[in-house]
């Protein structure tokens, strides 16, 4: 029996603007399994992003409850999600945000930073640089690098803290399909072979179909009906 | 994360935008650099003011005649006889010495080819004693000088230079004061700048001759009575016996005294209060670059924050905390004023020294006091000043949301 690490239930986040009450999430529910590999998909407007910066611990659900690696968040402050964030998420985004002035190696040390890791911290951002086959890289600045490459360094980063699920937003919207390709192979290898939750967030069919399981999204709940 | 890994990362920042950096330290820079400048040069002054007060004689009083408190009708000038009756021990006992003198400003002194504008005094034997003047070489006036009306004189080591480009082996030389042939029978100590103009620009010549020939004057009157008292303690006591006797002498009407009483503790009290003010003046107006400095720090961390947001919003996204942006953002601010205050300080004892030189060079006796508390002071009002200004864009860094951080461009 496969336990979760992401459990929602009745998920409401409810956003202002200009006076208006726009409702983004109205009462989702899911569940991912620990090892699972599932891509979130849905129109513009669906509430994906939305959900994607809950499930994330970037924000805080209006309503409802949500409980992350055995962890019940939605009620945490500031602090204490930072620090959820740092021990239980990896985030890749789209365009990278990779830190230019710094090496590759010190972007990947960066969460341990934060965490207060102190000792070995220069080693496991070498072996989490490594076992991306960033071996050559590692001390070059980001625009030394390819934009796959770059990718590469954030999902180092991502991985170096060995958190409960990676976070992935259109990880191949900036790259060729070639390159993108690669990089996919690489966040489902990871998921295989370690065992990482790995959620991928994306609008690319192509994409959410090298997945095991495909979330749909539609006007702030979970679409159950089949396509 | 480690302070020492804050603040090279604070410089890892602040060196990947240098010029916009090295603008925001000049500011502070040049706060600093003011402050340390304006306090190191008004100390200065109030004790080379005070200094050359002081070594005058604090226990000197001058007697000038006239008042300027009160309006005072038919005032009787100064005489030789009231100078003889503060001189006498029975009437002033806390007066030790007193010597009358009258003087003229601008005297046309000549030798040789070379020609030179002083102020001249006609003195008294006791003049050298009460005015703690001594002559380098040669002998100062005597009472057969006076007596015979003799055309001697006594030069300053600044004429002497003027008028022949030496101050040594000039007795027996001759000098034309206002046309009229002097011998030269000495040449003064070198006393250096003060206050009221260089010591060492006189000529000293006998009472007597100076009334007849150079500065004419009635017969007895005198133009000031300087009074030395016993010692500093006994100034307030001479001069109330100064007072007294005058106003018996001139039989001035209640609170109508016809002449002044000066002592060197209240020319010590009006300098250290003009000085005082002085250096509180420019302190304010360096002290002001200062704030300029400190708002310069505040708009460009507000720009950085801005232009960062993105990156914060990832270091948050990776787990920073609030405390973890916020002393990210205040390192670098408070290093910004650190560095500032540092070069400042530098700067300030600089300008300083250089204004020294400038005022060494032009004879007068000068020397900026960069005190510690003077520096301490700067240093922990820039380095304070990078912190206040700090904190707004420190916090509004903090605060922001990870998900607005990220999404803005």
């Amino acid at each position: 029996m496969a336990e979760p690490v992401i459990l929602a239930e009745g998920l409401t986040k409810v956003y202002k603007m200009g006076g208006v009450e726009v409702q983004a999430l109205r009462g989702l529910s899911l569940q991912i399994d620990k090892g699972e590999a599932v891509a979130i998909v849905g129109p513009s407007g669906s509430g994906k992003s939305t959900l994607m910066n809950i499930l994330g611990c970037l924000d805080r659900p209006s309503d409802g409850e949500y409980t992350l690696d055995g962890e019940r968040v939605a009620k945490l402050n500031d602090d204490q999600l930072a620090n959820v964030r740092n021990r239980k998420v990896g985030f890749i985004f789209q365009s990278f945000n990779l830190l230019s002035r710094a090496t590759a190696l010190s972007n990947v040390e960066l969460p341990l930073r934060y965490s207060g890791v102190t000792k070995g911290r220069k080693e496991r951002a070498r072996q989490s640089l490594i076992a991306v086959g960033l071996k050559d890289r590692i001390n070059h600045r980001p625009y030394e690098l390819s934009g796959g490459q770059q990718q590469r360094v954030a999902i180092a980063r991502a991985l170096v803290n060995n958190p409960a699920i990676i976070m992935a937003d259109e990880p191949t919207g900036n790259l060729d399909s070639k390159v993108g390709q690669e990089i996919m192979d690489l966040l489902l290898n990871l998921n295989r072979e370690s065992g990482t939750t790995l959620i991928i967030v994306t609008h690319d069919p192509k994409i959410a179909a090298q997945t095991q399981r495909i979330i749909r999204i539609r006007d702030g709940v979970v679409d159950t009906e089949p396509e | 994360m480690s302070l020492l890994q804050v603040l090279v990362e604070a410089l890892e920042s602040l060196n990947s935008n240098k010029m916009r950096s090295g603008l925001t330290v000049l500011g502070i820079v040049i706060g600093v650099g003011a402050v340390i400048a304006m306090l190191a040069i008004g100390q200065g002054a109030q004790d080379s003011i005070t200094g050359t007060i002081s070594g005058i004689g604090t226990n000197l009083l001058f007697v000038f005649s006239g008042n300027q408190q009160v309006k005072v009708r038919n005032i009787r000038p100064l005489t030789v006889q009231d100078s003889q009756a503060l001189g006498d021990p029975f009437l002033t006992p806390h007066v030790q010495q007193v010597a009358a003198f009258i003087q003229g400003s601008n005297i046309e002194v000549t030798a040789g080819g070379q020609q030179t504008s002083t102020s001249l005094a006609g003195v008294t034997p006791e003049y050298f004693p009460v005015r703690n003047y001594k002559v380098a070489e040669g002998e100062t006036i005597t009472q057969e000088n006076l007596l015979g009306r003799a055309s001697v004189a006594i030069l300053g080591v600044e004429v002497a230079d003027k008028l022949f480009n030496r101050h040594e082996g000039l007795v027996g030389e001759t000098v034309r004061i206002e046309g009229q042939p002097f011998r030269v029978i000495g040449v003064l100590e070198k006393k250096g700048g003060s206050a009221f103009g260089s010591e060492d620009n006189v000529v000293l010549i006998p009472m007597s001759t100076a009334r007849t020939r150079i500065v004419p004057r009635a017969a007895d009157r005198v133009d000031i009575i300087m009074a030395q008292a016993v010692n500093s303690d006994s100034v307030v006591m001479a001069t109330q016996e100064i007072t007294n006797v005058l106003e018996a002498r001139h039989r001035t009407a209640i609170g109508e005294d016809d002449f002044t009483v000066f002592s060197q503790a209240s020319f010590l009290q009006t300098a250290a209060t003009i000085t005082g003010v002085l250096t509180i003046f420019l302190g304010g107006i360096a002290a002001i670059s200062l704030l300029v400095g400190g708002i310069g720090i505040m708009n460009i961390m507000l720009v950085s924050v801005t232009e960062r947001t993105r990156e914060i919003g990832l270091r948050k996204a990776l787990g920073a905390r609030k405390r973890d942006i916020l002393v990210q953002f205040l390192a670098e601010s408070s290093l910004l004023s650190l560095i500032g205050g540092l070069i400042g300080i530098f700067l300030g004892w600089l300008i300083a020294t250089i204004v020294g030189q400038i005022a060494a060079a032009n004879n007068t006796v000068f020397v900026p006091n960069i005190s510690l508390s003077a520096v301490l002071l700067a240093t922990v009002f820039s380095t304070a000043i990078g912190l206040f200004f700090g904190i707004y864009p420190a916090n509004r860094a903090a605060t922001l949301q990870p998900v607005e951080a990220l999404r803005s461009e």
